[in-house]
């Protein structure tokens, strides 16, 4: 700092930490809800200290038939589709980026660069825009309710590409002529020398692409009509519907906990990869 | 672009990009090229015969109420989401800068809602607002001031901004923070030496050398309320109430989805896409800026 007002590092603190409860409020909302029992959060005003059912709650809400009155499938079942989604789109964007950033970069081939052109135009076609004719191929390819439907059609990455293209670009050439010297061949060079100097990228990478593929809500909306296929993402919204006829709050906030958890415990565990991978991603 | 030192040219770069470039083709390019090709015909009622019509359709949008309406609420709540969240993180930037010790506990306390997905934002703001149970909605009445979002469509805009913003402070914050930590100290401690306070040195030095990032981040963030918000929407109010909350992407789906009106979800998406191209271009370009400094 470069002076010295204590009157002014002292509502400095207090400036920050009311921001931090602000943004803290939604959660701590939910976690509180998420402690009581299903009577108590019927009465108004709802509590704003936690209860003692947290454990009921989620003992409830992972084995038990989640929302009394409704057809879901167990929450650990959408855990898990949650997870195998979240994961195949990270790792696939990754392993079909760094393969074709490699070919971009230390290639040269005939429509070289109308390739490159192509992936860039993925930026401009986000899922929302082109909603109901992928909906169609994805219909026609005979994906809807599988994991090949969930993933693949998101696995394309521009973002991907380009940060790889940079990586590659900033490692110095007599790498590569060294190791031709040294008799190796392209895939040699490129799982020898260029995946081990761009780990910790991928790894970065991988952050953020894991917390995007979690997150993912309108398009298993589209494709999955089969209970159990949902993800925990979106099954909050079906139970928000239930909640319209029997509001079992505790139940819905105790998933939508579990459906938060994952990607933020890697967010505050990772954090020096997150701000990487968001910083190199964006530009 | 391309190395000085390359390996020979074979089959092998074909395979590699092959897998990148046909998941392009079959889930972007084909799928864009129909959109573009349905939003020119016309279906009848029974999916029977289709007519191509040129654009008709596009015409039909633009003298329609509903759609011209549905623009105006996308660019108010996108530049309020822009604004709401851009200012609440650019103040707590302004203050955390000022930490020494301890930035970046308060760092990783503010930017974790960047990993909630936009339907759970949207799930524990509708929950907190709820009208009969909500302990905000409950709060509210006590100061007299009653809280109906399912009825009332200024609320319900002014619930799914507060949601949509709440979730995007994190992104901000984390690159304003960033921006002024690069700030070169010797400058601010000229200012200092010269006599100006806190206040006067963040508005003449602080915010006008990170207004590259101001504008960097009103882009993202005008994509963000654009497109990654239809979430927050589904959830909060599904668009109403009397489609008070309707952006244009909750009305693709809407109108593509559950009105199965196909030439006409179709235009609107050829329309979307334009709009992401120019702020693609735009973003781009002050980027390209910026590298030349």
């Amino acid at each position: 700092m470069v002076e010295n007002r204590p009157w002014l590092a002292f509502f400095t603190h207090v400036v920050l930490l009311i921001g931090i409860a602000v943004i803290a409020l939604p959660i701590w909302i939910t976690f509180v809800a998420a402690t009581h029992d299903e009577i108590r959060m019927t009465q108004v005003p709802l509590p704003l200290l936690p209860g003692d059912q947290f454990w009921a709650n989620l003992k409830a809400t992972l084995f038990g038939r989640g929302l009394s009155g409704t057809e879901t499938a167990p929450v650990w079942r959408m855990l898990f589709n949650s997870l195998v989604m979240a994961m195949a789109i990270a790792l696939g964007k990754i392993a079909i980026s760094l393969l074709s950033a490699f070919a971009i970069v230390y290639f040269r081939f005939p429509f070289r660069m109308g390739f490159f052109w192509m992936i860039f135009i993925t930026l401009m076609l986000p899922v929302e825009v082109r909603i109901l004719p992928t909906f169609e191929v994805v219909a026609q390819l005979g994906m809807l309710n599988s994991y090949a439907g969930l993933t693949i059609p998101l696995i394309a990455s521009a973002t991907a590409t380009f940060m790889f293209r940079q990586v590659f670009l900033t490692i110095p050439d007599e790498m590569l002529e060294s190791a031709r010297i040294d008799g190796a061949g392209p895939m040699r060079f490129f799982f020898d020398i260029l995946l081990p100097l761009s780990r910790t990228n991928i790894a970065a990478l991988f952050v953020i692409l894991f917390i995007y593929g979690w997150n993912q809500y309108l398009w298993p909306l589209l494709i999955t009509t089969d209970q159990d296929m949902t993800t925990i993402v979106m099954s909050i919204k079906q139970m928000l519907e239930a909640a319209e006829q029997s509001p079992q709050w505790n139940i819905i906030m105790m998933t939508a906990l579990l459906a938060m958890l994952p990607p933020v415990l890697v967010v505050i565990f990772m954090q020096k990869l997150f701000v990487k991978g968001l910083t190199e991603t964006e530009k | 672009m391309l190395k000085r030192v390359h390996f020979p040219a074979s089959a092998l770069p074909y395979l590699l990009v092959a897998p990148q470039v046909a998941i392009t083709l079959v889930f972007f390019i084909w799928p864009a090229s129909q959109a573009l090709w349905q939003s020119m015909l016309i279906e009848d009622a029974f999916g029977l015969s289709t007519e191509f019509v040129w654009f008709e359709n596009f015409q039909a949008l633009f003298e329609d109420d509903q759609y011209l309406g549905s623009f105006r609420r996308t660019a108010f709540f996108s530049l309020a989401v822009a604004f709401l969240s851009m200012s609440f993180s650019l103040v707590l930037a302004g203050f955390a800068d000022r930490v020494i010790r301890g930035a970046t506990t308060y760092r990783t306390l503010l930017i974790w809602p960047y990993a909630i997905a936009p339907v759970l934002a949207g799930a524990l703001w509708v929950f907190m607002f709820n009208p009969t149970l909500g302990i905000v909605a409950y709060g509210l009445e006590l100061l007299g001031y009653e809280w109906n979002h399912q009825l009332r469509g200024g609320q319900a805009m002014a619930l799914v901004i507060m949601a949509a913003s709440w979730k995007q402070v994190a992104y901000n914050f984390l690159f304003y923070l960033a921006a002024m930590q690069a700030i070169p100290r010797s400058v601010i401690e000229a200012a200092a030496i010269d006599g100006a306070g806190p206040i006067r040195r963040f508005r003449t030095i602080v915010f006008p050398l990170v207004s590259p990032t101001t504008f960097f981040l009103l882009v993202i963030n005008l994509v963000y309320a654009f497109f990654d918000t239809f979430g927050i929407i589904h959830a909060v109010t599904q668009g109403g109430p009397a489609n008070a909350t309707t952006i244009l992407v909750y009305k693709v789906y809407n109108d593509g989805f559950v009105g199965l009106d196909l030439g006409g979800s179709a235009a609107q998406s050829v329309i979307l896409m334009v709009l992401v191209i120019a702020l693609t271009v735009v973003q781009f370009r002050f980027i390209e800026r910026k590298v030349e400094y």
